[in-house]
């Protein structure tokens, strides 16, 4: 954008060996340093937490024969660590992995040098926000550990509240982990609104802090609800006090509303961000101006409005009024305009573009094909009638792994390899890169898509056992695992070797127009040396050829 | 005692007002989360009361009213000096007003301990009848179905209200000794502004509580 500093000056000390050592890692208040940390952090998360699906998956492989002493032959876990397992699945993917991966580790990093600041406005809340969160990750494994839980991620009243085991320990886990979302979005919110430099207007803000600003409104006013939801829970188990009992008076259905109002908002939470890498993925790596900013910047707004009316469409079978379920219905329908906005730009923007065909790209072309299909089969569970059909069964876990995985995870690991020379200063190696977004494509779908065919046929979600017609998709779906699991493995191995060995990039290898590409790759520790004076828009490229990649 | 000590902006910021007014933009967004967590709160009240009119008229008879008022205005004098403390720093030139900054500080928070300590033997007298949530529940003198639900929902609004007091009180502790050392004056007064807001905060939500709780 409007700066040549880097220019100017020979290759200075980075944020990465500014300071030396553990503790200057540990007690940092540089959000380039909390962003690599969260990253560190999301990663081994999202490790374990693909370790629990490997084996959910290999449990399913095929169905257990019961005998009349009612022990399960030919089965790898028993049904209680089968229900345990998959909770926690659940419960780490969404509360450790998918919440905090884009905003806390990429939105930390690239906010500040977005929009040309040195940090985000309360460093320390910032550190904070980190610690709270490994607290609540000890807090959660500790409850694993202490027996684990198997109530679903839901938590649903009345079982939750009944069936023994630390539960208490995981809901408090989850409400700690809630404050350290509160703090980052809060965090965010400010920093967009007061630290901008000078010329950055709203109109000039890359659309992937749109998403993030969007995202943390959601994050500051939907959490506090969870956070008291779960205080209640915990009462109601420690006190026994009913407000969700119906033999003491209270209303079971309630904890589902109460659930809802902060769960249904939270998977905006979760995809928001992903959409917003788009907008940088798609530009970036076609050389081309974004088609329709202001529309896309304001489906974000709109999305996170909508996301607060539309919770009672999980509870259409959970004896809320019909007339209340057509109006939430109808609602969700609504969700679906600001979302086809978004997808019909990317794809008119990609129109015409020098499209380079590089890692990012691939994952951007996989979250397009990807998220619309978990988008449009969305469409059948907003639909009271087929939603009466459809719901508890694998339809809805296929619809929300192509949403949350073919969406955000997809969008997550297109971030990863956007902004990794920025972060780190070296590129992978793009041969394996390719492979491995290729093979992750290719996995996701053998795995999720038979569960669509599964579930409209009627196999119920979350059970241990199936009858044997869904014995062949189960065991596509199983494989595809290991095809997803293959990919990860590779590209574990290709990031690791180009921390030490890769190629060293200069500040802006993609030839990008935002302006963390106008600091040094990885950046000094102080973001810019003077602060930048933005004359342009964040994606102005060149209109005819644009420059070549590296 | 009537000195200041000047205050130093943050590295990262340009100056002393960009810094001052993003950290009242923070405090007023962490008001909003402190507000949509006492909303799950008032949500369950609304439900089980619509669920249980009659048994919730009859328990809600069982509060004490003089209690409860002789609490309120306790809360709404405290915010007012809190206020006055917020007007004397932002009115603080060489440190002469900075006696009266931990004056108002100090009969505020001696507001809130008055609170605590009605509060105190509010509580103290539920124990000893037996008006107490879900099992603890043993008090006779109520008919209709599951009056412990009414104190269900009373323990949890008012602990939690309750706790927001103590907090409080640790906050403006924290400020006052601040405020006796001189940090606050006319060019810097954002920690006395923002405890200020938190407490109005605390007011303010007591101010719901108490005519729903012991006036309807």
């Amino acid at each position: 954008m409007a700066t040549t500093e880097t220019l100017d000056h020979a290759q200075e000390v980075s944020y990465l060996g500014a300071k030396k050592g553990i503790m200057s890692w540990l007690v940092t208040i540089d959000h380039k340093r909390i962003g690599v940390m969260y990253l560190a952090s999301v990663l081994a998360t999202f490790t374990l937490g693909g370790i629990l699906a490997l084996l959910v998956r290999a449990e399913l492989w095929a169905p257990n024969i019961t005998t009349e002493a009612g022990e399960a032959v030919g089965a790898l876990f028993s049904a209680d660590v089968y229900n345990r397992l998959f909770t926690l699945h659940g419960l780490v993917m969404v509360f450790l992995f998918i919440i905090p991966s884009v905003p806390a580790a990429f939105g930390n990093f690239v906010l500040p040098l977005m929009i040309g600041a040195k940090d985000v406005a309360f460093p320390r809340l910032n550190l904070a926000s980190y610690y709270v969160y490994v607290i609540g990750t000890v807090m959660a494994l500790y409850a694993t550990i202490a027996g684990g839980v198997d109530t679903g991620w839901t938590f649903y009243t009345p079982y939750s509240a009944s069936v023994s085991g630390p539960v208490v320990m995981m809901v408090m886990a989850a409400f700690v982990l809630g404050f350290s979302s509160i703090f980052t979005g809060l965090n965010f919110i400010v920093t967009i609104h007061k630290m901008r430099a000078p010329g950055m207007t709203w109109q000039r803000l890359p659309l992937f802090l749109w998403a993030i600003y969007a995202t943390s409104i959601i994050q500051v006013m939907a959490t506090p609800v969870l956070g008291i939801t779960l205080c209640l829970l915990a009462m109601e188990r420690a006190m026994g006090v009913g407000i969700f009992d119906p033999a003491l008076g209270g209303d079971p259905v309630l904890f589902q509303h109460f659930f809802w109002f902060y769960s249904h908002p939270a998977v905006y939470i979760m995809i928001l961000p992903g959409m917003g890498i788009m907008s940088e993925l798609v530009t970036v790596h076609a050389r081309k101006t974004i088609f329709g900013y202001r529309a896309i910047a304001l489906s974000s707004i709109a999305i996170a409005v909508i996301s607060f009316l539309v919770w009672g469409h999980h509870m259409f079978v959970s004896g809320q009024s019909v007339y209340a379920g057509m109006i939430f219905s109808f609602l969700t329908f609504l969700v679906a305009i600001p979302s086809a906005i978004k997808v019909l730009n990317w794809v008119a923007t990609l129109y015409g573009g020098s499209i380079q065909l590089n890692a990012p790209m691939l994952w951007a072309m996989s979250f397009l094909i990807l998220f619309t299909i978990g988008g449009l089969t969305g469409i059948f569970l907003g639909t009271l009638a087929t939603d009466v059909h459809l719901h508890d069964t694998y339809f809805v876990v296929a619809h929300f792994h192509y949403v949350m995985v073919g969406g955000t995870v997809v969008a997550f690991f297109g971030a990863l390899h956007h902004w990794w020379p920025k972060m780190f200063g070296r590129m992978y190696n793009e041969f394996w890169a390719n492979i491995s977004a290729v093979l992750f494509f290719i996995g996701f779908n053998v795995t999720f898509f038979p569960q669509f065919i599964m579930g409209s046929q009627g196999m119920p979600r979350r059970y241990y056992n199936y009858v044997e017609e869904f014995e062949v998709f189960h065991k596509i779906s199983t494989s595809g695992t290991w095809l997803i699991g293959l990919s990860f493995i590779i590209m574990a191995v290709y990031l690791i070797q180009s921390l030490r060995k890769g190629e060293k990039v200069s500040a802006n290898p993609w030839g990008a127009r935002s302006l963390e590409w106008a600091t040094q790759s990885p950046p000094i520790e102080h973001n810019f040396h003077e602060i930048p004076t933005v004359t342009e828009g964040p994606y102005d490229f060149p209109k005819a050829g644009g420059k070549k990649a590296h | 005692m009537s000195s200041i000590v000047k205050h130093h902006v943050a590295h990262h910021f340009y100056d002393g007002h960009q810094e001052s007014s993003s950290a009242k933009l923070g405090m007023w967004l962490f008001l909003v989360t402190e507000v949509l967590l006492f909303s799950g709160l008032f949500v369950a009240y609304t439900v089980i009361k619509t669920l249980n009119p009659e048994m919730w008229a009859e328990a809600s008879k069982t509060l004490d009213v003089t209690l409860g008022t002789v609490n309120t205005i306790v809360l709404i004098t405290s915010s007012f000096t809190v206020a006055l403390a917020v007007r004397a720093a932002q009115t603080n030139k060489n440190g002469e007003k900075n006696k009266q900054i931990v004056g108002l500080l100090v009969f505020t928070i001696a507001c809130a301990a008055a609170f605590m300590v009605v509060k105190y033997f509010e509580y103290s007298h539920k124990f000893h009848v037996g008006t107490l949530p879900g099992p603890f529940y043993s008090y006779e003198g109520l008919e209709g179905a599951n009056p412990h639900l009414f104190y269900g929902v009373y323990f949890l609004m008012t602990g939690l209200h309750g706790i927001h007091v103590l907090i409080g009180m640790g906050v403006l502790t924290w400020i006052t000794i601040r405020a006796a050392k001189g940090h606050f004056y006319e060019d810097y007064y954002t920690p006395v502004e923002l405890g200020g807001l938190y407490w109005h905060l605390v007011d303010l939500i007591w101010i719901y509580l108490f005519p729903l709780l012991y006036l309807v």
